[in-house]
């Protein structure tokens, strides 16, 4: 019986739908810890430098906003560990090794130097150095941001598979060669690109606070210093947001190349391929550009990649029929080998060849029609321009409000304050766009060509699935009510 | 040269002393250990059984080949 056959598509959906819920809540708490900690080691790193109390009292301030939503966000991506173990089982075993030590790495190092660290920050006031009391500053910014490497690795395993060798023996994928696996170019550009993305959410957070400050004509002092520090901040991240979005261009279109022409709508390609503004609105050549940096660069459309292709240099590149052939021979090989392994050692040795073989279309023996093999466009295409003209318009927003606060017109510019405030939904938003654009745009893989969603999931009721996404729904919005609450009230009540 | 006993007194008293003085932070620390009871003790044990927990190496490999061919 096919594995397709017996498996309930509500399971994939309702497990795709939890994944999805947990790691967009996750990621409501992730870029905010990573911005303020640079921040505040930027404020601290004023203090110990020019010792005057007031950067201090300004660095505890937004220390103290940092502990709120650290301690509220804190474990919440723990819970996506537990769905890996549940509802995605097949995936967890076939990945294993490899998600295991970046993940085991993760939680070791960067996970004691946190709670090592943030303890001397919060505690250490005077009774530790100043330059100790740094050093954990800087440290624990350092730790989380370590975190976010080795999961951010994992992640950018799945989206580009190296270093390893499927072993069908024990039906798991060994790591073979670990500094490919931790310094991926993917892994590297997915890290600055998202770390990144972090630092500007903290500054465009510091901002908004602190142009609400001046709009309630309270803290000036501490908002116009802030707003300093914040805009230069936020405006270096945005040009690394930059850079390392065109390098993820690049990258994604050898790697996902069916991502990239989702996320232009782009159904047939060709040389000086246009990039769309909006339905109907093109930039002539500009996707070449952006896709290969030459505007003579051919990228392949939806329709080409999967009827297969030709570049104008003669590469030639097999349609998803031909791939799913190859995946059907080795997924036919590896039910072969395994079949015969005790039994006939020479045929599964011949099975064992025929699978690595076709090892890199493994996947693909999954794909019941080629259509599958694309992504919901619509929800790739908005959510990539939602996330690139938030991006600009977050970019204008730190450059005019480092000007007026550089002019000394910040304190009356009332219109700079509520967009401030404005911009604060505004880069979540543009924060989750992208990771939809990354996520969803590499749909229908687990794992790009190897694992695709309906063999990675595990056999399960949809009913259960169904329960502890509604479950999570409560838990994670009463955590998101609580931040909101107390972050509030923190703001509000404080008199520098 | 502090002796191994002095240093982990001063970290004892460095940590609570940290915890006693907190005032905002009681509330962030209350918050933390609800959620952490939720995670590991209501979702852990209640709503997330991992698929292949009890079987050893070998079994699931077993169990995860037999889904992937089946």
């Amino acid at each position: 019986m096919n594995l397709l056959t017996i498996l309930d598509p509500a399971t994939i959906d309702w497990s795709r739908a939890q994944f999805a819920l947990t790691a967009c809540y996750h990621w409501l708490f992730v870029p905010l810890t990573l911005g303020l900690a640079l921040i505040m080691g930027i404020m601290e790193t004023i203090y110990y430098i020019k010792r005057d109390d007031f950067w201090k009292r300004t660095a505890q301030f937004w220390m103290k906003l940092f502990g709120i939503n650290f301690a509220i966000g804190v474990a919440t991506g723990l819970i996506l560990e537990f769905e890996f173990g549940t509802n995605w089982s097949n995936y967890s075993w076939f990945v294993g090794d490899i998600f295991g030590a970046p993940l085991a790495i993760e939680g070791i190092v960067a996970f004691f130097m946190e709670a090592t660290f943030i303890a001397v920050m919060f505690f250490g006031w005077n009774k530790v150095s100043r330059g100790f009391h740094l050093a954990s500053t800087w440290l624990t910014g350092i730790g989380a941001t370590l975190s976010a490497w080795w999961i951010l690795v994992a992640n950018a395993w799945m989206q580009h598979p190296v270093g390893m060798e499927f072993n069908p023996e024990t039906v798991r994928n060994e790591m073979v060669d670990f500094l490919a696996v931790a310094f991926s170019p993917t892994a590297v550009v997915k890290f600055f690109h998202t770390v990144s993305c972090g630092w500007m959410t903290g500054a465009v957070f510091v901002v908004g606070v602190s142009c609400w400050f001046l709009l309630k004509q309270r803290n000036r002092q501490l908002a116009l210093a802030s707003v300093k520090v914040a805009s230069i901040t936020g405006l270096v991240a945005t040009l690394i947001v930059m850079f390392t979005g065109d390098q993820s261009g690049i990258s994604i279109a050898r790697e996902q190349p069916m991502k990239l022409a989702a996320a232009e709508g782009l159904r047939q390609g060709g040389t000086q391929a246009p990039f769309s503004i909006v339905p109907g609105i093109e930039v002539p050549g500009m996707l070449s550009i952006l896709a290969t940096h030459d505007p003579n660069g051919y990228v392949p459309g939806i329709d080409n990649l999967l009827q297969g292709y030709t570049t104008p240099d003669g590469q030639t590149f097999p349609s998803a029929e031909d791939k799913m052939a190859r995946g059907r021979k080795a997924l036919a090989a590896f039910t072969d080998f395994r079949t015969n392994r005790l039994s006939d050692p020479a045929r599964a040795a011949e099975a064992r060849a025929e699978l690595q073989a076709n090892v890199d279309c493994f996947g693909y023996g999954y794909i019941q029609q080629p259509a599958d093999l694309v992504p919901p466009v619509w929800l790739v295409y908005w959510s990539f321009r939602l996330m690139v003209g938030l991006g600009s318009l977050l970019m204008l927003i730190l450059i005019a409000a480092w000007w007026l606060q550089h002019k000394g017109r910040l304190e009356n510019a009332r219109w700079m304050h509520y967009a401030a405030l404005a911009a604060i939904p505004m880069v979540y938003v543009a924060g989750q766009a992208g990771w939809v654009v990354a996520e969803v745009g590499r749909q229908p893989w687990a794992i790009q060509d190897l694992l695709p969603l309906n063999a990675a999931v595990s056999q399960m009721s949809p009913t259960g699935v169904a329960l502890t996404f509604f479950l999570f729904v409560v838990v994670f919005t009463a955590l998101l009510a609580a931040e909101v609450t107390i972050m509030c009230k923190a703001i509000k009540n404080h008199q520098a | 040269m502090i002796a191994p006993f002095a240093l982990l007194s001063r970290i004892w008293h460095f940590y609570r002393d940290g915890f006693r003085q907190m005032t905002w932070g009681r509330t962030l620390w209350v918050i933390i250990l609800i959620k952490l009871f939720v995670i590991f003790v209501v979702l852990r044990l209640f709503f997330f059984r991992p698929a292949l927990a009890g079987m050893d190496e070998q079994q699931k490999g077993e169990a995860v080949g037999t889904a992937l061919t089946r």
